[in-house]
């Protein structure tokens, strides 16, 4: 006899990941509507960090707002702070010594490489590496954050760039260091390379996943990493360059389908061409002269007015919009951070993929929810 | 197939690599010299007193107003031994809040202030979070010692 079954009757279920998902890369929360394996509907749900970072740095004078710089963007310190002292320079129109913005160029590509080296190891766990990737990566890191330890005191949240400079002068043997930590770097860049690059199983976990087009992109206002795998040249160091950016030669690399895959790669080889700027910035640095203009006020204060300063952070356009009303103080602060504005491409990107996808596509955002939440 | 060998091969050469790592409790490693820990005052050997006049700059400056700064007319100064009209009477920090931006040193004119640059300043896991206001004793303690180097960096 035989019994009569029906078709087991397929339901979609609601699944809750995070806030406290370990891939998730921090409090972040989304709520995923799956059929089967296939992610039919994302809804994301942040504001686990909200501090009210921006608020906060009303009430500070511009000194004061430069730690809290940092703590809004916790993998890519001197980029944050970098977009703050330009902003505050703009307003009340100081030249910064030349100096002083060789080594601010320097710190802040070291910074890039520490960031994506952070991206690298947590991506490989993501894609089911475990601790391999992780290792090999932190120990790059460490490596970097030593010199940022030497030259700043503090192994993350540094507060050393301050309004026309740096706070104090570079250790004496700056230079032998970076040249020191550049070599372990591209060492570091190369072991990455043997072991995720062509290995075949992240391979096929990366490839055609979260495929992004050029449009898309645009439409998203996706920026920095994420843009340039779908195959659009945007860099503002190339396009709108700041500080001292025009005077180094280096490519933009850019990706053909924009998948996780691509942004990986672009990553990977935007590593490869930061040694390239920090070892021209190295070679052109002045020995000696100040780091900060000769004068500057003890105190602070801007004339009334706005401006936009931005800058190419490593997850993208970290941009600082400062109205102020004269003073001491900003009257208003805004941050554009770039985990933010790509973050907001999720859920076109994730529908119609597998939930396990939807991890590595979260991952290749490489979002920072300090950064996402303020 | 090739590429899982290549990256297997990449594991093998790790294997003969120098190990980076530091047993921490029990070893520490060295630390930079500009190592921004907490703030500490620092002890003038020379007047056996501390450095700090209690001159407000200092709390007035703090972004996050974790200090609090009580000033006495200095008694030594009566009595001929010091210049320092003024000096500190109470001082506490709340290390739980203290954000470690360096400005309280930078803007003290007596350089009376520095952040410590020791292993005993990262090392101040407490089990109550009110264990962490320190006051002028706790704050004087380790240049009174010269566990410091005063120099630091003011
Ligand atoms: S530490 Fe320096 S700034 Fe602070 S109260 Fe003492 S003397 Fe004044
Ligand atoms: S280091 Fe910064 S937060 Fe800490 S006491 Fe000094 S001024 Fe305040």
């Amino acid at each position: 006899m035989v019994v009569e079954q029906d078709a087991p009757e397929i339901v979609d279920i609601p699944i809750n990941m995070g806030p406290q998902h370990p891939s998730t890369h921090g409090v972040f929360r989304m709520v995923l509507v799956v059929s089967g394996e296939q992610v039919l509907d994302v809804t994301p749900h942040i504001g686990y960090m909200h501090r009210g970072g921006e608020k906060l740095m009303e009430t500070m004078d511009f000194r004061q707002g430069i730690g809290y710089a940092d703590r809004t963007e916790y993998l890519a310190q001197f980029s944050a702070e970098l977009a703050y002292c330009l902003a505050v320079e703009r307003l009340m129109d100081i030249e910064v010594p030349e100096r002083a913005q060789y080594i601010r160029v320097i710190l802040t590509e070291l910074n890039r490489l520490s960031s994506h080296f952070m991206f690298m190891g947590a991506f490989g766990i993501d894609s089911g590496l475990f601790g391999t990737s992780f290792t090999y990566a932190f120990r790059e890191r460490e490596y970097i954050q030593d010199v940022f330890e030497e030259v700043s005191g503090d192994r993350l949240m540094y507060a050393y760039f301050r309004v026309g400079g740096l706070a104090w002068e570079v250790t004496d043997n700056f230079v032998e260091r970076v040249h020191e930590v550049l070599k372990s770097s591209a060492q570091g860049i190369q072991d990455l390379d043997d072991l995720l690059t062509r290995n075949e199983i992240f391979v096929a976990r990366c490839q055609n996943i979260g495929a992004f087009t050029a449009q898309q992109a645009i439409a998203n206002g996706l920026s920095g990493p994420l843009l340039r795998a779908s195959g659009v040249p945007w860099d503002l160091r190339k396009d709108e360059p700041y500080s001292v950016y025009d005077r180094f030669k280096f490519e933009v690399p850019v990706g053909h389908y924009g998948d996780v895959y691509d942004r990986y790669l672009v990553r990977l080889e935007e590593m490869r061409q930061s040694i390239k700027i920090i070892e021209q910035a190295l070679e052109q640095l002045p020995p000696e002269g100040p780091i900060v203009p000769e004068k500057m006020p003890r105190r602070l204060r801007t004339p009334p007015g706005e401006v936009y300063a931005k800058v190419e952070a490593p997850r993208g356009e970290w941009g600082v919009y400062l109205v102020s009303k004269g003073g001491d103080k900003p009257y208003r602060l805004k941050m554009r951070s770039p985990s933010f504005c790509n973050l907001s491409a999720l859920r076109e990107m994730t529908i119609g993929q597998y939930l396990a996808d939807a991890v590595m596509i979260l991952g290749s955002m490489d979002i920072v929810l300090c950064c996402v939440d303020r | 197939m090739l590429g899982i060998l290549k990256s297997m091969g990449m594991t093998a050469r790790a294997c003969f690599r120098k190990p980076v790592t530091i047993e921490y409790p029990t070893t520490h490693r060295e630390i930079a010299n500009r190592d921004r820990a907490f703030p500490i005052l620092i002890w003038d050997e020379e007047h056996d007193e501390p450095f700090c006049t209690g001159c407000h700059a200092c709390e007035r400056a703090c972004p996050v107003e974790c200090m609090t700064v009580v000033m006495r007319d200095n008694p030594k100064f009566a009595a001929g031994e010091s210049k320092r009209r003024k000096i500190i009477d109470e001082f506490w920090i709340d290390y739980g809040r203290c954000m470690r931006c360096n400005i309280c040193v930078e803007v003290c004119n007596f350089e009376a202030i520095g952040m410590n640059n020791t292993w005993a300043g990262h090392e101040l896991s407490r089990y109550d979070r009110g264990d962490l206001v320190m006051d002028l004793d706790m704050l004087l303690s380790q240049s009174k010692k010269k566990m410091v180097d005063p120099g630091l960096r003011a």
